[in-house]
C-alpha cells in the first residue's frame, strides 16, 4: 500500500527525522492560510498524488509570494497530472502539501528497501540525489552504495559511517545520518514497510540534513496489524474496480485487452494473459479468484469482468486443487444469469470433479464454447473475438 | 527415488483441528501420507481423524518420532509455528500460509540460517512424490510416479505442469512449489541441487515468474553444472511476458520492478545458461518430452 508524501513526512518526524515545516490543504483558501501559518518569504506547493515523477511533470511549483500561492493551488488542485507513472489519463490532484521552502547545498538519496536477493532489508544511497535513481545506477553505477543490515545485529553506529563516508558528508551532516538511518530502520520495522526512499535528502547551506521528499510502501501482508496505517488509504489513488475486488478476496489488475480472464492461482493467470498474447489476442485483465474461492466469489469475478466495456470475449481457466470444478460451473451459471451475458465464454476446466463440473455447465442453457487443456482454450477464444469483429 | 520426501516420511500438522488442517490432512491420509499426529495448542491428548493431537511441536516429535511438519495457521501466528517446529527438531517445514509479512519472513531465513533446518514457502502448495508422500494441497490425482523433477513458484501453474507432464507419460519424481513470497525458504537453486544429485531425477521442469531474481541464481547454477560436464535437462516457463510493470500480479512476490525482474529478462537469462524454453504455458509437457529426447540422441 502507497502513501501521500505528507503522510510519509509525518511519520518520519515521529522517528525524529528532520522534513520541511508544512501543511496540507485541499482548496486555495486552505493553502493561503497554510502560508500565513507557515510565515517565511519561499514556499513549495507540492501536488500529492501516490506517482513518482511529480516534479518534471509541473506538481511541484517554488513560490515567492502569497499570489503566487495563489495561482499554483488554483492551477493544481483539481487538475490532471500526467507523470510518467499515472498513464497516459492521470491522476486527479486533490491535495496539496504546502511546505517552506529550503535553501539547498547539496542533494542526497537515501532508501531502505526489502532485499530479495540478500532476504534482508538493505541501504542505498547516492551523492547524486535528485534525479532517477534508476538512471543514476544505469549511468553511474560507482555512485551507487548499498549495504544489507544483518535482521540478527540490526542496525548498528557503523552502518551510518559506512553512510557518512560513503556520501563524503561535511562534519555535522555525518553526526545526523546515523541518527537518521536508524530512525529510518527502526520505522521499517516497527511500521512493516517495504520501501522508504528519501529523494532527495538534502543538505542544507546551514550544513543540516533534511529529507525533502520522501516515498513509503507498506508490506499488504503487515497490514492487519497496522490500523493506523490503513487509515492513511486514499481510495481515489486507486482503481475503483481493483478495490472492489480486493473486497471479494479476489485479485484484479486492470488491462488494456478485450478478453477477460478468470483464473485460479497467480502463476496461472499469468500465463493465462501470457497464452492468449501468443495466439494473437490481448487480455483485458489479470484475475486471480484465489485457491478456495465460494460460488459468491466466482460470481463477484464475473460481474468485475463484465463492467469492462472493452471485453468482448471471455476466458475462463480453471484448475481445479482445493477448488473444486463443479462449484465453480455453479458460480459461472449463477453469475451468467444476474449479468446478460452477450459476449461469446470459453471455459476450461480440469481438476478436482471436472466431470461434475462440464456436466453441469452442458445441462445449462448458457453458450458455452468448451476446452479440455489451456492450448485449446486460447486458441478458442482468439477465434471467438475475431468473428464477433 | 525421490527428493527430501518418500513413503517413510513421518509428518505431523500444525493447524491440524482448523478448517484447513483438518481438510488437507484427510486428503493427505487418503493419499497415504504418513501423517502421524498434529499440533493445536489448548487440544493435546485429544484425538482428531483418528491421530493424536499435541499442544506443543515438541511434545509431537517426542511421542511420534516425526522429521516433517506442514504449518496451516493464520498469518499471524505462521512465523511462531516455524519457530516452533525448527526448534523442536522438525527437519523439513512446510508453510502452506498465505500473507506472512514479510519482515517476519526476513527474521525467520536469518534465525534458519544457522540450523539444518529446510523450509518450503510460505504461501505455497507444498511438495509431493508421487504415491508415497503429500504434504500440502495439491491434488493428488494428477501425479504419477516418473522421472521428471518439478519446482515451481506457483500453485495452479505446478498443476498444469504436472498434468502435462502426466499426460505425455514422463510422470514426475518429486514436485515443489517453493511459493510466491519474495522473501521465502527454499529456492530454486536448493531445489536443482537436490534434482541434480537424485538419479531418478532425468529432467527439469522449473517454472518461474516475474519480479526478483531466483531465475536468474537458477540459471547461473545450471550453467555451471552444464560446465562441469553434468547434464541434466531443464525446461522452464516464465509467468507474466503480458504483465504490466510495476503492478502486483497476485503474488507478493510477483512485481517488475528493478533490472531483471521482467519475463524477458530472465527467459534471455535461462536460455543463454543452456536451458530450453517452453513458450507456451501447453506446452511444459511436450517441450519437456522434446528435451529428453534430445539428451537421449546425445548419449
Amino acid at each position: 500500500m502507497n502513501i501521500h508524501e505528507y503522510q510519509a513526512k509525518s511519520i518520519l518526524a515521529d522517528y525524529g527525522i528532520p522534513i520541511p515545516r508544512g501543511k496540507v490543504a485541499y482548496t486555495v483558501e486552505e493553502s493561503l492560510k497554510v502560508v500565513s501559518d507557515l510565515g517565511g518569504a519561499l514556499w513549495v506547493v507540492k501536488a500529492q498524488i501516490h506517482a513518482g515523477g511529480r516534479g518534471k511533470a509541473g506538481g511541484v511549483i517554488l513560490c515567492r509570494s502569497v499570489e503566487e500561492v495563489r495561482h499554483a493551488a488554483q492551477k493544481l488542485l483539481g487538475s490532471q497530472l500526467i507523470t510518467h507513472q499515472t498513464g497516459s489519463k492521470g491522476q486527479e490532484v486533490k491535495r496539496l502539501y504546502i511546505e517552506q521552502g529550503c535553501d539547498i547545498a547539496r542533494e542526497l538519496y537515501l532508501s531502505l528497501v526489502v532485499d530479495r536477493v540478500h532476504q534482508c532489508l538493505s541501504f542505498i544511497a547516492s551523492e547524486a540525489g535528485g534525479v532517477d535513481i534508476e538512471e543514476v545506477s544505469a549511468k553511474t553505477p560507482q555512485k551507487i552504495l548499498t549495504f544489507q543490515i544483518d535482521p540478527a545485529s540490526g542496525i548498528q553506529p557503523y552502518h551510518g559511517r559506512k553512510l557518512m563516508y560513503g556520501l563524503g558528508l561535511p562534519e555535522k551532516a555525518a553526526t545526523q545520518v546515523a541518527q537518521l538511518a536508524q530512525g529510518l530502520y527502526q520505522l521499517f520495522q516497527e511500521k512493516d514497510a517495504s520501501l522508504i526512499e528519501i529523494n532527495p535528502l538534502v543538505i542544507t547551506k546551514a550544513g543540516d540534513l533534511v529529507a525533502l521528499d520522501a516515498k513509503m510502501t507498506f508490506d499488504d501482508n503487515g497490514l492487519f496489524r497496522h490500523p493506523e496505517i490503513e487509515e492513511l488509504r486514499d481510495e481515489d489513488e486507486e482503481d475503483a474496480s481493483e478495490i472492489e475486488a480486493n473486497r471479494q478476496g479476489l485479485s484484479y489488475v486492470k488491462l488494456d485487452g478485450n478478453i477477460g480472464c478468470m483464473v485460479n492461482g497467480a502463476g496461472l493467470a499469468m500465463a493465462t494473459m501470457d497464452i492468449i498474447k501468443l495466439n494473437g489476442a490481448s487480455p483485458a485483465n489479470f484475475l486471480d479468484v484465489g485457491g478456495g474461492a465460494s460460488r459468491d466469489k466466482v460470481s463477484a469475478a464475473f460481474k468485475l469482468i463484465l463492467a469492462d466495456a472493452n471485453v468482448e470475449a471471455i476466458l475462463i481457466n480453471i484448475f481445479g486443487g482445493i477448488m473444486r470444478c463443479d462449484t465453480i460451473a455453479e458460480g459461472i451459471i449463477a453469475a451468467a444469469k444476474e449479468v446478460r451475458l452477450t459476449v461469446p465464454m470459453v471455459v476450461r476446466l480440469q481438476g478436482t470433479n471436472e466431470k461434475e463440473g462440464k456436466q453441469i455447465l452442458k445441462e445449462s442453457s448458457l453458450t458455452i464454447i468448451s476446452a479440455d487443456d489451456l492450448g485449446e482454450a486460447a486458441v478458442k477464444v482468439a477465434q471467438a473475438v475475431r468473428e464477433a469483429a | 527415488m525421490s527428493i527430501l520426501v518418500n513413503r517413510h516420511t513421518k509428518v505431523i500438522c500444525q493447524g491440524f483441528t482448523g478448517k484447513h488442517g483438518t481438510f488437507h490432512s484427510e486428503q493427505a491420509l487418503a493419499y497415504g501420507t504418513q501423517l502421524v499426529g498434529g499440533v493445536t495448542p489448548g487440544k493435546g491428548g485429544k484425538e482428531h481423524l483418528g491421530l493424536p493431537v499435541f499442544d506443543t511441536v515438541e511434545q509431537a516429535v517426542k511421542k511420534t518420532g516425526a522429521t516433517a511438519s506442514v504449518i496451516y495457521v493464520p498469518a499471524g501466528y505462521a512465523a511462531d509455528a516455524i519457530f516452533e517446529a525448527a526448534d523442536a527438531g522438525i527437519e523439513l517445514i512446510v508453510c502452506i500460509t498465505e500473507g506472512i509479512p514479510t519482515l517476519d519472513m526476513v527474521r525467520i531465513k536469518r534465525a534458519l540460517r544457522a540450523t539444518k533446518v529446510r523450509l518450503i514457502g510460505p504461501n505455497c502448495p507444498g511438495i509431493i512424490t508421487p504415491d508415497e508422500c503429500k504434504i500440502g494441497i495439491m491434488p493428488g490425482a494428477i501425479h504419477k510416479p516418473g522421472k521428471i523433477g518439478v519446482v515451481s513458484r506457483s500453485g495452479t501453474l505446478t498443476y498444469e505442469a504436472v498434468a502435462q507432464t502426466t499426460a505425455v507419460g514422463l510422470g514426475q519424481t518429486t514436485c515443489i512449489g517453493i511459493g510466491g513470497d519474495p522473501v521465502k525458504g527454499m529456492n530454486f537453486v536448493d531445489v536443482l541441487e537436490l534434482f541434480w544429485a537424485d538419479e531418478a531425477t532425468k529432467g527439469v521442469l522449473l517454472i518461474g515468474e516475474i519480479g526478483g531474481q531466483d531465475e536468474q541464481e537458477a540459471a547461473e547454477y545450471i550453467a555451471h553444472q552444464y560446465k562441469k560436464g553434468s547434464r541434466k535437462p531443464v525446461v522452464s516457463f516464465i509467468a507474466g511476458m503480458t504483465a504490466p510493470s510495476g503492478r502486483r500480479m497476485g503474488h507478493a512476490g510477483a512485481i517488475i520492478a528493478g533490472a531483471g525482474a521482467s519475463a524477458a529478462e530472465k527467459v534471455e537469462v535461462l536460455r543463454k545458461a543452456g536451458v530450453q524454453i517452453a513458450i507456451s504455458p501447453a506446452e511444459l509437457g511436450s517441450e519437456m518430452a522434446k528435451a529428453l529426447q534430445g539428451t537421449a540422441n546425445l548419449n
